[in-house]
């Protein structure tokens, strides 16, 4: 049998997946690990400027994403796991490749070179693109016809160049269908969970929150799946409905699936506890 | 037969733009763009003047609820130059940055960087914030960054509630999450500070809200 290619990635990892969602960044090295990818973590990163930057002085938060595009190495695509971080760093990536001014400031300004040619992706996309073939040959687990409501949430594949790049829509109920879980596809799967406005509007985000999980139980889902750390966080503390249903990482659905061993430590940091589930569909022991 | 081809000769004799034939008047509505739109648009890199308030911007948009303006009036109130009442208004600051009007958007406005437009030239104006707990989060999380060079989430949270006086508030939520071991008691930071720091600089001297 002959081996594929190793394929390797400098990793972003992000705030918010180094923190609040510590188990999706370890499921996803997880599922690197089976799946081929070697990453190296973007050495010394900071914050690409979250949301605040942006609202309260557009050029900090330019500057706070282009110091971390200065630092990846263009030989390698640059691996990212949070949607908003993803598109700040696309948006400022594009926006200096065509204002060669502004560029050769900032470089001066950071004394290091910002490459022109960056494969920017998200963790699905390379999933998708460098995954599929070892997806089939590393599966451990089938997915036993679990239903599952993918939650893409709002800011992951609307690129910044909106409608002249490509969306990857659909691809998260591929790859888990694939893997023998059932999708359901009429719910919110793109409406916005509230973002930051969790922590200043509370009641604004509970009523989101509460509609995008039940149009998920009103389509027979048993439960969600997202690609963003945010839209977990928020889903998991802002519902308040009955039974809320569990909501996983797209890693660490994927993690399982592969066979990854250590996956109490991710499900006993959910508040929703996803376990009941599992064992019932005799997925977990 | 002869009717029908002298008929066609005719329509290629007429001029290709039917619009310029006959000369209708121009009606002026004002002369030029207003400046604040000028500035609006050059700012944010963005045509307002493509809208034609069709409205999907406000129905698709999931907290237009919240909002004062929905993100229609706000960009047809740029065009009539309401300067401080569009800088003033809670709209800006609500905006998520979600990017569901820009999707839905026929014309493809990005509406998001418009809105990130407004809050910064409101801050730059010195104009009365529309929603100020909204610029007090913003601004912790930005201290946070300029302390850590990476958001430290307990901290924002504790310095919002205690800076906001929502001190009940959420208490449950930030046990919860603390008890999972959601919320780091102590940040991860960047090793050269002195980089982030010098981003921060022009920041906080020319924006002191």
């Amino acid at each position: 049998m002959t081996r594929e290619p190793v394929v390797g990635f400098t990793f972003f990892p992000g705030c918010s997946v180094v923190s609040t969602a510590w188990e999706s960044n370890h499921s996803l090295l997880r599922a690197c690990e089976a799946l081929g990818f070697d990453l190296w973590e973007l050495p010394d990163w900071n914050c690409c400027g979250s949301s605040s930057a942006y609202v309260v002085d557009q050029e900090l938060g330019f500057q706070l994403t282009a110091r971390n595009l200065s630092l990846a190495d263009p030989a390698k695509p640059l691996l990212v796991m949070c949607p908003r971080c993803l598109h700040h760093l696309r948006h400022v990536h594009l926006a200096l490749r065509e204002e060669a001014g502004r560029r050769r400031s900032l470089e001066r300004r950071l004394r290091r070179k910002i490459p022109k040619d960056l494969e920017i992706i998200h963790f699905l996309e390379a999933v998708v693109k460098h995954g599929l073939p070892r997806l089939e040959e590393k599966q451990r687990r089938f997915l036993n016809g679990l239903k599952i409501a993918p939650y893409y949430g709002c800011t992951l594949f609307r690129p910044p160049g909106l409608r002249r790049q490509h969306y990857y829509q659909a691809e998260v109920e591929n790859i888990l269908v694939g893997l023998g879980a059932r999708t359901v596809n009429q719910c919110f799967s793109f409406h916005c969970c509230g973002s930051f406005l969790s922590a200043v509007l509370p009641r604004m985000v509970v009523s989101q929150v509460n509609r995008i999980m039940s149009s998920a139980q009103a389509a027979g889902a048993e439960c969600l799946v997202t690609v963003c750390a945010m839209c977990q966080l928020n889903l998991e503390i802002r519902n308040t409905l009955a039974r809320p249903l569990p909501v996983f990482h797209f890693s660490e659905i994927l993690a399982l699936a592969l066979g990854a061993p250590d996956y109490h430590n991710w499900f006993a940091r959910h508040l929703v506890d996803p376990r009941p589930l599992l064992k019932d569909r005799g997925l977990i022991a | 037969m002869c009717p029908r081809k002298r008929k066609s000769g005719n329509s290629k004799a007429r001029p290709a733009n039917l619009l310029s034939y006959p000369p209708y008047p121009t009606v002026i509505v004002s002369s030029g763009m207003g400046e604040f739109a000028a500035e609006v648009i050059r700012q944010s890199k963005t045509n307002l003047n493509l809208c034609f308030q069709c409205r999907s911007c406000a129905n698709g948009c999931p907290f237009v609820a919240a909002m004062d303006y929905p993100p229609n009036v706000i960009i047809r109130m740029i065009q009539l130059g309401l300067q401080q009442q569009v800088l003033e208004s809670q709209a800006i600051w609500i905006c998520v940055n979600c990017h569901t009007c820009s999707s839905q958007c026929p014309n493809n406005i990005d509406l998001a960087a418009v809105m990130n437009t407004l809050t910064t030239m409101a801050l730059e104006q010195g104009m009365r914030v529309g929603v100020p707990s909204i610029l007090d989060f913003h601004l912790e999380v930005l201290r946070s960054l300029e302390n850590y060079g990476r958001t430290h989430k307990l901290r924002i949270m504790l310095r919002h509630k205690l800076a906001t006086r929502n001190w009940f508030e959420d208490v449950d939520v930030g046990l919860r999450m603390l008890a999972k071991g959601k919320l780091d008691l102590f940040p991860s930071r960047v090793k050269a500070m002195e980089e982030i720091h010098r981003f921060f600089a022009p920041f906080w001297k020319t924006c002191k809200p």
